[in-house]
């Protein structure tokens, strides 16, 4: 058998409270192995509290020519962002 | 380099989306793995990503062959964390090169038939402890010259390998660099052996950069495209005038008798490596050329059997748990 193993993205909770990020990738047979190779691979140091690991197969990802239509609706919404209102430095901080 | 005289690739794409292309890249864009590529950058790029991850593989070798003799149980957990990061950084390097739709395997079949290089200097031998220490302190220094500028790469994947990298490669330097404090601190034939180290790995450290490329139509290409940021002459002379002074605190003579410093230029004149050798080197006529390949292979044939039962062993348990639902 010469299948190679399938790849895997590695997510990591740098610290207590923080999010998983995504760090990068590797191969394992299946998701326990994925672990442990995540495990040596990208927490040599102290790197981590948590990991996740997502078969890369399983992600679904936004395409790269649709990056108009998908993020441009909402560059025409500046009133979504707080400093599109003037408010009067008497009133104080909002 | 790590990646030495990576040929670039010619593209025959649509000039208009070539220039696009370029435009994003001069903005400083970091281009992603599904995003159009001019297929020359593709190739380019699989090409000198594949060397640095063999030389990263490779590199382990000649530094493997000390961490049974280590002259204290600190110093053996210290090499054997260094051997661990370059597999690490080996994998790093391999998954870049994989967004780029070449396989591992194909990868792994291209460096042990040849077809694939890696950094000439991973086949010279380490013949003494001293030689750990210099592969530290010159190998992983000439090597951090080239991965510190790296990192603003144009391409994504590769750009945040050599972040990774770097972080990590600074202990590499540091620790060889101790060792070489100590040897050249040491008995009288301690400091000999410190400097038959230096004596060997000075001009196969300075061949790292490669040959000069100033007149290199590849390097013009792969400097457009952000895959070189420097030319290898001037990474060249950064490294020596960098290791000079380095070399004279440990009280140890660089062995080159034109070495003198140059008040105008700010930096070293120094002589040029034997490139005759360089070549020898790359054509597979070093001293380990022939071991090196040899210990890849065998690793590769004796894993054979883990990889397959590992991949029979997760088959069995997904169809286990399958069969319970």
């Amino acid at each position: 058998m010469s299948s190679e193993w399938p790849l895997w993205e590695v997510f990591i909770r740098g610290q207590h409270g923080l999010n998983h990020r995504h760090v990068g990738s590797l191969h394992a047979p299946d998701a326990e192995m994925a672990m442990n190779n995540a495990r040596d691979v990208y927490t040599r140091r102290n790197e981590g509290v948590s990991i996740w690991v997502v078969k890369s197969a399983d992600i679904t990802a936004s395409s790269p020519s649709d990056k108009g239509p998908m993020f441009e609706p909402s560059n025409s919404k500046v009133y979504r962002h707080p400093t599109f209102y003037d408010i009067p430095d008497e009133v104080g901080h909002m | 380099m790590y990646a030495q005289m990576v040929k670039s690739e010619a593209s025959n794409d649509d000039p208009a989306k070539l220039e696009a292309f370029q435009a994003r890249i001069d903005a400083g864009e970091k281009i992603e793995p599904k995003e159009w590529m001019p297929e020359g950058y593709r190739k380019t790029l699989v090409r000198q990503i594949g060397q640095h991850a063999h030389s990263e593989i490779v590199g382990q070798l000649p530094e493997g062959n000390w961490i049974t003799r280590a002259p204290t149980l600190e110093r053996k957990a210290i090499l054997l964390a260094k051997v661990q990061d370059e597999a690490g950084h080996g994998l790093y390097l391999y998954c870049a090169a994989e967004t780029l739709g070449v396989s591992r395997d194909e990868m792994t079949e291209m460096l042990l038939s040849g077809r694939m290089k890696y950094s000439s200097i991973f086949n010279y031998p380490t013949l003494t402890w001293a030689d750990i220490g210099a592969v530290g302190w010159l190998v992983d220094g000439a090597a951090i010259m080239n991965q510190v500028p790296l990192q603003r790469t144009s391409f994504g994947p590769y750009s945040r390998a050599m972040i990774r990298i770097c972080k990590e490669e600074s202990f590499h330097q540091r620790q060889g660099y101790d060792i070489m404090m100590k040897m050249a601190k040491g008995t009288p034939e301690q400091k000999e052996m410190a400097q038959d180290a230096l004596n060997r790995f000075w001009y196969p450290s300075l061949m790292m950069f490669g040959p000069s490329d100033k007149d290199s139509v590849h390097s013009a290409q792969s400097m457009a495209w952000k895959i070189k940021i420097n030319t290898n002459d001037e990474l060249r002379q950064k490294f020596v005038d960098q290791t000079v002074p380095q070399a004279e605190y440990l009280g140890l003579t660089v062995p080159d008798p034109e070495l003198k410093w140059n008040e105008e230029k700010g930096g070293y004149d120094f002589s040029e490596p034997d490139w005759s050798e360089f070549y020898d080197v790359l054509k597979g006529n070093g001293p380990c050329n022939r071991d090196r390949i040899e210990a890849r292979q065998q690793a590769w044939e004796d894993g054979a059997w883990v990889r397959e039962a590992m991949t029979e062993h997760a088959r069995k348990r997904a169809a286990r748990r399958v069969a319970a639902e």
